[in-house]
């Protein structure tokens, strides 16, 4: 794939990954933008693939904290009318690999886990995984409100403000979590201001000075030229 | 056409040594004069429109870490290989001072992740003792220095407007792309504070200038490098460029140690560490050009002791590594309350700022010396790791149906609609200013470490003042009444006195400059106003290494207008034969 190839594909707007491969282009347009995007790598040194492989290789939750971790996950993020749950945009994987990642997550987490458990077997006489949802929901409210938990909650709530941001970021990074926030960039395009109708609802314009002065659209191919003083003439 | 290559004892006309802003521009000049030019990378090669090095339009997803910056320390699909912290190559600090250096180990340095604010240094800029009787003048002046920026604007491309302004001056801009959404409440809020605000000046293609490189596609992920070479980075637009045309050959990971002197002190080449087998290599040249980044070419010259040169190289002034400065920076960042619940569409631009604010007001009327820029940001950006984060204190921001503050915190289906509202509130802005060069800011060498090369290592001291403190304090006073004005909740404290009013730790704007300033008199500076050293008339210097103080700018433009400059005088004086 030489840069011209590559240029010419995104300025027709046929490079693009996942839901994106989409109308207009020939079987084989579509397979050398599959070539571009379908690597699964993205850019990495030899020693990047290197550590990423070895965290990859590596286990941290055993299976009672991984279902932990999963049903907090979606009690967090559930599945609504607009999108599913976080665990199946795949967040545990997430939280997993960031446990090898970030190492100095790996004891808030573990701890808060065991925390957790413990909180339930003192309340219910059950571990986590056995009470019903309404007695999860019981345990959660204890902590996940900062401002109004009660002192003795207080690590309960640092933990569950950890799983909060883990699970939010996962999700929202995913592939269904960025079609959920309507993220519509990340591809070729031509910026040309705010749609006029935003720009009516906010009771904002763009002033002629601006209009003048940037870019036209159209113009984009056209060599630029200037006259001595330095003014665009071409 | 030139390929790379490793061989002993290679000769050439000019050996360069860095692949940045200034080192390819010297490789391009030199090399199209029809000398024989060695380029010597300490990273490895690297270009953007290749699909193995490419991050460019890649998904959040994409990347196991969701883009943290556990790995790189701007996200993993930021264009840096290296960072603040590179293993075995260490730096250290003294007396309980801070600095923080930044480096990137590849084709094009940091010009490859950079945000591509692309200002002149105006005429003030240049004459800063003049005016405040601090710090040095520069031994030129912005009339010097302008034909080259002329040039450079037209070979390199950059955006922009013709303003009329002081000491920003005019010059041969493309058209800037509109503003932003969060950016035209901006203007409202500073217009109200009677803060300029005026189109960014950033070197990104909007229009096209040659047939070699592509228009910008609005992806706004400059700091990932650009495949179809829409934005300035020193690999592709010099070096690359160069090796096709001239006799220029890279050396990649080839870590400079020394530069070689003979009796008389002239310099004969350098020698490098190959990274890639440890062995050591000699290249050879009729002129050394040094361009390794201001702190890293400082090291080189402390290293390259000889009889001739017992201080280091071309420092019998003993200036080398003084004068170290870096731009002022603090930032702060607000909710916009109207933007909730905003329309979607792609509103991803260009890489970084529309529009920014130069700086505006008279000292006289200022308890502290120069100026400052602000950069505003903002926006409905791609989500990358982080995104999400923070509920536990901003979902009060959120009112309910019946207007009344969300809990923070929470779970479930209600915050996820929240996120949701939240998503392009947050609005920021940094300013950026300058500060002034002292003589006890300096790095020197390392008396107890060597890096894994076996080079000893830089030692950094360095100590904000009172004025970089106290426009700090300014910076934040500004950043309130612009943020008010524009209808925005402030978040978080406004910085005290006990945090230097937030002033970034020196170095973290990477702008180091100022190490081997330039100069009429050989007892206080390193270089003649050509960037040749006073001592050593056939080694040049065309990084910030040569600045004498950092403008309220960002350096890159005139790192590349200097070495131009520089290039072409080299080129005289071969000519000439006077070295």
């Amino acid at each position: 794939m030489d840069r011209r190839e590559n240029l010419k594909l995104l300025l027709t707007g046929t490079v693009a990954t996942g839901f994106l491969l989409s109308t207009g282009c020939s079987p084989e347009d579509t397979k050398v933008a599959e070539k571009i995007t379908g690597t699964g790598l993205y850019g990495r040194t030899t020693d990047e693939i290197a550590v990423d492989k070895k965290l990859k290789a590596e286990t941290f939750f055993n299976e009672k904290e991984k279902n932990m971790v999963s049903i907090l996950a979606d009690i967090i993020i559930p599945k609504d009318e607009t999108s599913g749950s976080a665990t199946e945009s795949g967040v545990p994987d997430f939280i997993e690999f960031m446990m090898k990642d970030y190492p100095k997550f790996q004891l808030p987490m573990r701890g808060g886990l065991m925390w957790l458990e413990n909180l339930s077997l003192a309340t219910f006489e059950k571990s986590f995984l056995e009470i019903t949802a309404e007695q999860r929901i019981q345990l959660i409210d204890k902590i996940a409100y900062p401002d109004t938990a009660e002192e003795e909650m207080k690590f309960g709530v640092k933990f569950f403000n950890l799983m909060r941001n883990l699970t939010c970021t996962g999700f929202f990074t995913s592939q269904m979590g960025i079609k959920d926030i309507g993220y519509v960039g990340n591809r070729p395009n031509q910026w040309d201001g705010v749609p006029d109708e935003v720009l009516k609802k906010f009771n904002l314009s763009y002033d002629q000075k601006t209009l003048d002065q940037c870019l036209k659209i159209e113009d984009q191919q056209k060599l630029a030229q200037w006259d001595e003083k330095g003014n665009l003439i071409g | 056409m030139s390929f790379q290559i490793k061989e002993q004892d290679k000769k050439y006309d000019v050996c360069i040594v860095g692949s940045g802003a200034g080192g390819g521009m010297a490789a391009k000049i030199l090399s199209e004069a029809g000398l024989s030019v060695a380029v010597l990378e300490a990273g490895g090669d690297f270009d953007p429109a290749k699909e193995e090095y490419r991050t460019q339009l890649k998904w959040p997803w994409e990347s196991p870490r969701r883009g943290a910056n556990t790995q790189r320390s701007f996200g993993d699909f930021d264009a840096a290989w290296g960072g603040w912290d590179i293993d075995g190559e260490p730096y250290t600090r003294k007396d309980g001072t801070k600095f923080d250096w930044f480096r990137s180990r590849m084709l094009g340095g940091r010009t490859n992740h950079w945000g591509r604010i692309s200002l002149r240094f105006g005429p003030k800029d240049f004459k800063r003792k003049d005016q405040d009787g601090l710090g040095d003048n520069w031994p030129i002046s912005y009339e010097d220095v302008k034909p080259y920026y002329d040039k450079v604007d037209k070979l390199i491309g950059v955006f922009g407007t013709n303003e009329g302004l002081a000491n920003d001056p005019d010059g041969f801009f493309l058209p800037p792309p509109k503003p932003r959404l969060h950016e035209l409440f901006v203007k409202k809020g500073a217009a109200k504070a009677s803060v300029p605000v005026i189109p960014s000046r950033l070197s990104i293609l909007t229009r096209k200038i040659n047939s070699d490189r592509g228009v910008c596609f609005f992806c706004a992920q400059c700091n990932r490098a650009c495949q179809v070479y829409a934005d300035f980075s020193s690999g592709t637009c010099l070096v690359k460029p160069a090796m096709q045309k001239g006799k220029v050959e890279l050396y990649t990971h080839a870590m400079v140690r020394e530069v070689i002197t003979d009796n008389e002190g002239l310099a004969t080449g350098v020698l490098y560490i190959d990274k890639k087998d440890l062995k050591e290599y000699r290249i050879g040249a009729k002129v050394v050009v040094l361009a390794a980044s201001a702190c890293e070419t400082a090291r080189i010259m402390l290293n390259s002791k000889s009889k001739a040169h017992p201080n280091g190289l071309s420092n019998s002034s003993g200036v080398v590594g003084r004068y170290l400065h870096d731009s002022t920076g603090t930032d702060r960042m607000a909710f916009m309350p109207e933007l909730v619940d905003r329309p979607r569409y792609n509103e991803d631009g260009v890489g970084g700022l529309h529009v920014y604010s130069p700086w505006w007001l008279d000292n006289k009327k200022l308890d502290f010396p120069r100026g400052y820029h602000i950069e505003y940001w903002g926006g409905m950006g791609m989500p990358s790791y982080g995104f999400g984060f923070g509920m536990d204190t901003m979902r009060k921001y959120l009112l309910d149906e019946f207007g009344k503050p969300t809990a923070n915190g929470g779970y479930g289906a209600e915050l996820k609609k929240d996120i949701r509202r939240i998503y392009g509130t947050m609005v920021g802005m940094s300013g950026r200013g300058e500060s002034i060069p002292q003589y006890d800011n300096y790095c020197e060498i390392d008396p107890d470490t060597v890096d894994k090369f076996g080079i000893p290592v830089l030692r950094f001291h360095y100590k904000w003042t009172q004025h970089e403190v106290r426009q700090a304090k300014h910076m934040h006073d500004t950043f309130e009444e612009i943020l008010t004005g524009m209808g925005a909740v402030l978040l978080g404290e406004k910085p005290g006195e006990n945090t230097q009013h937030g002033l970034a730790a020196p170095g973290r704007i990477i702008h180091e400059v100022g190490t081997s300033r330039m100069g009429d008199d050989p007892k206080t500076s390193a270089l003649n106003k050509y960037a040749q050293a006073h001592d050593c008339k056939n080694l040049f210097i065309v990084d910030a290494g040569s600045f004498v103080s950092q403008a309220d700018k960002n350096p890159t433009w005139t790192i590349l207008a200097l070495s131009w400059r520089t290039s072409e005088y080299i080129i005289d004086q071969l000519k000439k034969q006077n070295i």
